[in-house]
């Protein structure tokens, strides 16, 4: 611990607006995502996925209804009563995870700097770090936070045996008082980052992705790096013309925005969220 | 005049002889009436209450408080507001009526500045106990460590813990140093390990023209610190609130209107304190009601600048763009937390009109009831601002309006005044909780006057 320590430019691991240079922000990768809410079906099979890559704990019955769940991604269920009469009776779904803001408004407020940015335009959590102020998770507008309100993994209902046996060795099991979120599935994005870095090259388009993208039965979930052009999920957002570091596009600001269905959630907060939503294309007779 | 309005017009006798002031005063730590213990009792009760919640909190995790996901917070930092809030009063009576020369805060500035630094003591312990990990607490303290490692010093809760700690630490120096000479009329007095205690505490104190004049400089600059202290540390608390993104918080009236419902809490406890003292420990002839009526009149103005405040809030809230922090505002006066809101709205700023009466003013049982009345208030004010952008935030999804805290959550709550008062008590019959050279610096400054307007 030095003097010249404290002085040195940490503002590099702590949210800031994007400067509008993708490049410049994020020189290699900057993962992101594009959820196709038309495709997707609300058959919950991305929050099972979850629960199984990243050791989510089961909380049970009881602890569901206290509202103290451990989702990292959420399918919500909106009803639309003017679509009763349509096959689908009017339900809306929307998958609901951390949307790994560029200027997160959770990483400004942690008292210890729990919560950080990474070079590759994650919003990191460090678990060990972590004093469960739970600030971060008053401020976030999504309410994609969730913490640790009991010691899960010693519950009952949490994994059962043999289930133990089956958690995720490439991440943590987490203790009680501690929060915690999406990661974008970090740890496959490390391995992939580490081999494609020994082979002297970047990690390819598809080579990585997250546990709900790959369980998606319909690919309703893109996920990608941004930085690269040619990626799937750069090529969407660039087809529905949504910049990441707007807090209004240009389309819906001109209302140009015919034909063209991407949006990110409550991007006028100016979070600058890494996930575009695009919108259902309602089915008005059956 | 009648023998009640004598009465009521009384104060302190100007030919009061200073061995009398110091025998009755010393008598308050030799011998309290009996409510003294009961109240003592009670408040040990209430403490064991909030240590037995926090123990089982502890050791099964925060969830026992019904915390869910959008009611990241409770009780705990609404509490926790409320006894910085508290803590604002000592300093305004000590150091700023000091600073302006104001007469009658002699008598009951003491009292009110051990206000200021168990109200603060309390408050930290509401940090401690709505951590997840209190074990960890450490961490946001920013400490030479070999990880390396640094709080975030963009975090607003890090200004706190530092704003809390400076003020924390100069309020009891600012105590401690005003009581020097008391504790050497103490140590005087005393016999058996008393003598001793109060020996070690007066630090040598002989009442030399120069002890006399050192003591004057560093009293007054210790006051002269104090001030602005007292003003950014609760500006900083409302900074949690303000500099966040939600709605209902993002205001930037927060700290003005925090530090004036700081003052105005403040205020209403010294006038139940000085109720209860008065009657304990037997000070009816130093606590008049004068002095009573002096407080009432400084709690109604700054009751009314707090009303002022929040009318401007709800009106810049009203008119905005925001509809977020409209739905709140609604939410707060029409939904699940709606008679605690009208509670609020009640006491704060519709009882204090009760203290523009003359008799009200001068009744002691009326003055308990409005005390109290006000405090609740303020205490609801607290839990209004932060439970309800909890209940109605931005995501609709995740709007719960039902959750209610639990035992564990309340029974803090009771044993954080348990542990008040716990300490206030203690500090009470350990050291003169009138300042005993400033009574009689006031006595002899009326006698002088009068005696100036006899030959005049």
């Amino acid at each position: 611990m030095s003097f010249s320590y404290m002085l040195q430019d940490w503002t590099k691991y702590r949210s800031t607006h994007p400067s509008g240079d993708l490049a410049k922000d994020h020189p290699e990768y900057k993962w992101a995502m594009a959820i196709d809410l038309d495709a997707c079906t609300g058959c919950n099979a991305c929050v099972v996925a979850c629960y199984a890559e990243n050791n989510l704990p089961v909380v049970g019955k009881e602890k569901f209804k206290h509202g103290q769940v451990m989702h990292w991604i959420r399918i919500e269920r909106y009803w639309n009563d003017e679509d009763i009469e349509t096959p689908h009776q009017g339900a809306q779904f929307m998958p609901m995870l951390c949307q790994q803001c560029e200027a997160a408004p959770c990483e400004t407020v942690c008292p210890v700097g729990a919560t950080n940015h990474t070079p590759d335009g994650l919003n990191s959590q460090i678990y060990n770090r972590c004093i469960g102020s739970r600030y971060c998770s008053a401020n976030c507008p999504y309410k994609v936070r969730y913490f640790n309100w009991y010691n899960y993994p010693e519950q009952e209902n949490a994994w059962p045996d043999p289930l133990p046996m089956q958690l995720n060795p490439d991440l943590t099991v987490r203790t009680k008082g501690i929060m915690e979120k999406c990661t974008f599935c970090v740890q496959r994005l490390r391995a992939a980052q580490s081999t494609a870095r020994t082979e002297g090259r970047l990690v390819k388009d598809g080579e990585v992705t997250t546990a709900c993208a790959q369980a998606c039965p319909t690919g309703a979930i893109t996920f990608g790096n941004l930085v690269d052009p040619y990626s799937k999920v750069a090529t969407m957002w660039r087809q529905q013309r949504v910049e990441l570091h707007k807090d209004i596009q240009d389309k819906d600001r001109n209302g140009d925005n015919d034909g063209v269905r991407g949006y990110r959630v409550l991007e006028d907060l100016r979070a600058y969220p890494s996930i575009m939503y695009l919108e259902r294309i309602r089915d008005t007779k059956a | 005049m009648n023998d009640f309005n004598r009465d009521k017009e009384k104060d302190i006798r100007d030919d009061i002889a200073w061995a009398q002031i110091n025998k009755d005063v010393l008598q308050s730590i030799d011998k309290p009436r009996s409510a003294f213990w009961q109240l003592f009792a009670f408040a040990g009760f209430l403490f064991a209450i909030g240590v037995g919640c926090e123990i089982y909190q502890y050791r099964v995790g925060l969830g026992v408080g019904n915390f869910d996901n959008p009611h990241m917070w409770g009780l705990y930092i609404a509490s926790f507001i409320f006894w910085i809030g508290m803590s604002h009063s000592g300093t305004l009576l000590s150091a700023i009526l000091h600073i302006i020369h104001a007469d009658w805060r002699k008598p009951i500035y003491r009292f009110a500045e051990a206000m200021t630094t168990f109200s603060l003591m309390t408050a930290g312990l509401f940090v401690m106990v709505h951590l997840g990990r209190l074990w960890q607490v450490y961490y946001a303290l920013p400490y030479p460590n070999e990880r390396w490692t640094w709080p975030n010093f963009q975090s607003p809760l890090l200004w706190d813990a530092m704003a809390i700690f400076t003020y924390l630490t100069s309020s009891m120096l600012f105590l401690y140093v005003g009581a020097i000479p008391d504790f050497a009329i103490c140590r005087d007095n005393a016999t058996g390990w008393r003598k001793n205690f109060y020996t070690v505490l007066a630090l040598g104190w002989m009442g030399t023209d120069r002890q006399w004049r050192n003591f004057r400089v560093s009293y007054m600059t210790i006051a002269c610190f104090l001030i602005p202290l007292a003003v950014s540390v609760h500006s900083i608390v409302a900074s949690d609130f303000a500099m966040s993104q939600q709605p209902g918080w993002h205001i930037t009236s927060f700290p003005p209107y925090f530090v004036a419902g700081a003052l105005y809490s403040g205020c209403a406890a010294i006038i139940t304190l000085f109720i209860v003292l008065r009657h304990t420990f037997r000070f009816e002839e130093y606590m008049t009601f004068p002095i009573l009526d002096k407080i009432a009149r400084l709690t109604f103005a700054i009751a009314m600048v707090w009303t002022y405040l929040n009318l401007i809030e709800f009106a810049s809230v009203w008119y905005g763009h925001d509809m977020y922090s409209k739905e709140v505002l609604i939410q707060k006066a029409t939904g699940p937390y709606s008679p605690f809101w009208w509670t609020m709205i009640f006491c704060g700023s519709v009882v204090p009109f009760a203290l523009l009466s003359k008799w009200v003013r001068a009744n002691l049982t009326a003055m308990m009831i409005i005390s109290l009345l006000l405090n609740l208030g303020m205490w609801l004010e607290r839990w209004m601002i932060v439970a309800p952008t909890f209940s109605h935030g931005y995501y609709p999804w995740t709007l719960d309006h039902d959750q209610w805290p639990s035992f564990v959550q309340w029974g803090i709550v009771l044993g954080s005044f348990g542990w008040f008062g716990l300490l206030f008590m203690l500090f009470c019959k350990l050291v003169p909780s009138v300042s005993m050279y400033e009574v009689k610096e006031m006595v002899y400054h009326r006698t002088l006057a009068r005696k100036h307007a006899r030959e005049a």
